[in-house]
Parts: C-alpha cells; structure tokens; sequence
C-alpha cells in the first residue's frame, strides 16, 4: 500500500515535471488557432504543417542553422576529446617542474566565472578578424580549456593501474607509446562521458553564439530559434514551437541512447 | 636542476595545447580584463585610463544596484528551493523502489533540456497571459494573471525554471545516498531511532559532502544565469528591470552600449562576488560538513 502511494506520488510528479514539454510536442501538431484553445495534450485536428512553415519561413533553411551547430558541436568534441587528454596523461602519469602549481591553477579555472575573460577574448578575437565565424567557438576546446573534462580525465586516468605504463615502458614505449597504446584505449568511457557533455553543452550554448554570430546563414540553432519570431514578424507559435521541438530532438536521442553513461558521469563528478 | 628541467620536457610538450589556452584565453583576458575595468573603452577607440571611475560608477548606477538585487533573490530564493526538491526526490526513490532508473532518468529531462532557448521561449507561453498556465487555472475557474509582463511576478517565472531542474543536483545525492552503508542505519533502527531521526542524524550528517558540494555548484551556476533572462525578457531585463539578472546587465552594457570598460568591471566584480560565497561556504562548511574519515581519526 505504501509502495503504491509513493508511485502514484512520484508518478504524477514526473507528469507534472515533464507536462510543459508533451504539451509543446501537442502544441507543435495543431493549427495555430487550436493551441491556446484548451490545455490538453491531444490535438483535435494534428497536422505536420508546422514543421513544413517553420524549417523555411526564417528566410534561411533551419537545415543550416542546424548543420552550423553540429559542425561547431562535432569540432567541440573532437577538441576536448584530443587536448584534455593530452593534458590530463601528463597531470596524472608525468613527472615535471611545477606540476603542483599548475594542476591548483587548472582546478581553479573549472571554478573561474567565464565573464572575468569574455571581454578581453572578444576583443581578441575581433582584432583576429574572429567575429562572425566560428573559431571563437572551436579555438578554445582545441586548447583543453574546459579544465571540467580535464580534472574528470586525471580521476580516470589515476584508476588505470601504473603497472600497465612499467610494462609498455619495459617494451620500448616512451610517454607518447604509453599515452598512445595503454592510456587513451582504456580511458575511452572517460573520453565518451567527455564526448557526450561536450556536445550537450555546446549544442545549447547561447551566450558565445549569440555574441560571435550574426549572419544570417551562420547563425547557429540557438540563437536563430531565438530570433525566430523576429525573422518572421508574425506570431506563428505553432511553427515555432515545432522548430523548439526540433531543436531539442538530438540532445534528447544522445540522452536516450547514452543515458547510464550520462547519469554516472553526473553521479560521478559529486562524488570523489 | 637542468636534468630535472630536461626530463621535464616531454610533459611539457602534453601540456602545450593547455598551457596556450591558459595564458591566452584565460590569465591574458584576465589581465586585460581587468586593465579595461580602469578605462573607458568602446571597442572601436585605445582604451583611456579612468582609475576607478568605473567601479565608483557601478554603485551609483541604479540599473546596477537593480541587477544585484535581482540576482540576490535569484540566488537566494532558487538554489535553497532547488536543493530541498533534490533532497527530497532522491530520498524518496532511495527506499529500493521498482522502477528507479525510469524515475530518475525522467526527472533529469528538464535538467538536460532547461538551460535551452527552446524552453525558455516555451516558458515565455506557459507564463503568458494567454498561456498554458492560465489556461489549466481557468478549468479550475481561476482567473489568471500576466506572469511574465507583470513585475511581481515575472522573476518568479524564473525562478520557477531553475527549481524545475532539480534533477541535476539530484542526480548526485542519490549517487551519495546510495555510498551509506544499509548497517549504519539499521544499527540506529536498532537502536530505536525513527525514520525521521534516522535522516536528520544519520543520513544527513553522512551526506553533508554532497549537500555541500551541490550547494557550492548550484550557487556559482545561478549567480551566471543568463540565457532564461534574455530570451524571456527579450534582452531587456523587463518589466521594470524586475528580471535584470547580473549578466544580462553585463551583456548590455558591453554589447548593448559598447561600454566594455564598464562592463569589464562589472565582471571583476562578479569574479569577487562569487570567490567570497564559495570561501563564507567552505568557512561555513566546516561548522556542519560531516568528514567520516575525520572523526575516525578522532
């Protein structure tokens, strides 16, 4: 009995949670007139014209706006993926000068409120000719500066046994072979946790995009959807509750198919 | 001391990629930065050395003193409420239920979709006049209000929007409840303590760590809240600057006005406001986080 009550309660808690998001879902299959008629989810009269209105009524095709976010997403991954392994091999297995002082300076940038540099970095980048393109986006993964993945990589890294490393340097490896051969094969579930948030995060990062971009055809699916209205000067709510939807449908299929990994990737950044 | 530097080479060389982005995009810009806060600069012109004209401006500037206290009551009003529903939730699915991993999975959504434009837009229908909100009070004949085009009310939308995402936090409690051993609470069972005992004076206590590393995270993540602000706001912080978030003053003042000087500061000052809640946390932490390895060293 007790059981029961506590999934109803949790059930209709869930309902309620994720009630705005089925409610957008309905809202995107009915005719503009019929979405603020009633606030059920089952749509009297669904049709797919939303979605037909909305991918071309911007001016520009939401096909490119979202192949510009998965080319920045995809660069974004790669980056990480590459460089903060790079970084986290020689903070966790090389011995170096400094090592101390710079692995307290790397923890403390996962800390460091990113407007304390935005200013300065945007200047930079306009005096790179940077503004409007997408390098201020990709440049800085290529530079392990998200030192979050790096600091998730060094904990991985330090569970791999140094046995493995003594062996593969009694081989013949040097620190490229070990990183090459021992470390970066089995750190891939650190390396996909990294893939998957890297993706996330930068697929709806608004702020760098909306400051950096501005034309049209680079605008990336972020702030296109938020200058959607705008662009089409007219209050379509159907077409652009479709083009939210559509947005939102990679994070959620990475989330379906990845989901363990996502959730222990959360649990694990809490705890240790 | 040289062989110590040669065989220092090669980690270098793994560091290289880092070492550049921390000097160029992070201590560089911070430097800068903070050179900028003492000028006027607009971008287009050489920055002109004002001293501290700015800083002293920043607190005659009501929109700046507005942008504070929005951001305080954001702060202080959502991370404690957002904290107690993750508690809470995770508690509850932490008693062996059936069905867990669905739970805790559909409870993350929000979580992974919150921060988006998407949502936010979609919060902007909800709290409509005319939105969903107002539509299901009314099937209950409650007659609505402008949620969002009301002053009163629209931080509340907001504020709403971050609690809504309890399920990040959550997450990581449930991980943390789930490292108590079943003997530690049996024992106090054992011992006669009720359940509600059973969580104040052990559950708690073992997973303070988490509530305290939940707590330090949530609050530097809601004093940068920008995204839910600007869209639903339009960029504008409105009605009555009542939604004027920190950042999004920031925003203006930089790419709105130019006034990257300005805004310069304002960011220093964000840096500083930030370091001094995370050192009151860690120096409040230590009066009621809980180290088991400490006490057994006792």
């Amino acid at each position: 009995m007790k059981r029961l009550l506590a999934h109803t309660g949790l059930a209709a808690g869930a309902l309620v949670m994720l009630y705005p998001l089925l409610w957008m879902i309905s809202a995107s299959l009915r005719p503009n007139t019929e979405i603020f008629e009633h606030p059920g989810l089952i749509p009297e009269r669904p049709t797919l014209g939303n979605y037909a209105l909305g991918w071309s009524s911007t001016g520009t095709s939401f096909g490119i706006y979202l192949m510009n976010s998965l080319i920045i997403c995809a660069a974004v991954v790669i980056g990480n993926v590459l460089t903060c392994s790079l970084t986290a091999y020689a903070f966790a297995r090389l011995r170096f000068v400094g090592r101390k002082t710079l692995f307290g300076l790397m923890l403390a940038t996962i800390m460091l409120p990113g407007h304390v540099t935005l200013i300065a970095q945007y200047s930079i980048f306009r005096n790179l000719n940077w503004i409007d393109t997408f390098w201020p986006m990709i440049v800085p993964s290529f530079l392990a500066t998200d030192a979050f993945f790096v600091f998730l990589m060094v904990q991985f890294i330090r569970s791999i046994p140094v046995e493995l490393d003594d062996a593969a340097r009694i081989d013949g490896c040097g620190a490229w072979g070990i990183y090459r051969r021992i470390i970066l094969p089995l750190l891939s579930p650190a390396l996909v946790t990294t893939a998957i948030f890297s993706f996330i995060w930068t697929w709806n990062n608004f702020f760098s995009q909306l400051i950096y971009l501005s034309t049209r055809t680079r605008l990336t699916v972020p702030v296109a959807l938020r200058g959607f209205l705008d662009a089409t000067g007219s209050s379509e709510w159907g077409a652009l509750f479709a083009m939210s939807v559509v947005t939102l449908v990679p994070v959620v299929v990475v989330f379906v198919i990845f989901q363990r990994r996502i959730l222990a990737g959360m649990a694990h950044t809490g705890l240790k | 001391m040289i062989a110590r530097l040669r065989q220092s080479v090669p980690a270098y060389l793994f560091l290289l990629p880092w070492l550049i982005g921390l000097l160029g995009l992070t201590i560089g810009p911070m430097l800068l930065s903070l050179y900028y806060s003492f000028t006027d600069y607009a971008l287009l012109n050489t920055p002109e050395w004002t001293g501290l004209h700015n800083y002293t401006t920043l607190f005659q500037d009501s929109r700046y003193l507005q942008s504070l206290k929005v951001t305080f009551i954001y702060v202080g009003v959502s991370v404690p409420l957002e904290m107690a529903f993750a508690l809470a939730v995770a508690v509850l699915l932490n008693r062996g239920l059936k069905g867990l991993a669905v739970y805790r999975a559909l409870y993350y959504v929000p979580s992974l979709l919150g921060g988006s434009v998407a949502i936010a837009l979609l919060w902007q229908q909800i709290f409509g006049s005319d939105g969903l909100l107002n539509d299901v009070l009314g099937v209950f004949g409650i007659h609505g209000r402008g949620w969002i085009s009301e002053p009163g009310t629209a931080l509340w939308t907001l504020i709403v929007l971050r609690v809504w995402q309890f399920g990040a936090p959550m997450v990581i409690f449930l991980a943390g409840l789930r490292q108590i051993p079943d003997e530690v609470l049996e024992a106090a069972e054992v011992d006669g303590a009720g359940r509600w005992q059973r969580f104040w004076r052990v559950t708690l206590p073992l997973l303070s760590p988490v509530v305290f590393f939940n707590l330090v995270l949530q609050i530097i993540g809601a004093f940068q809240a920008f995204t839910p602000a600007f869209v639903i706001s339009g960029g504008k912080g409105g009605p009555s600057d009542s939604t004027l978030f920190y950042t999004l003053y920031l925003y203006q003042q930089a790419f709105g006005n130019f006034r990257m000087g300005y805004a310069a500061a304002m960011a220093w000052v964000l840096l500083l406001i930030i370091a001094v809640f995370t050192g009151l946390n860690f120096v409040l932490g230590r009066t009621w986080v809980f180290y088991g390895d400490e006490g057994a060293r006792r």
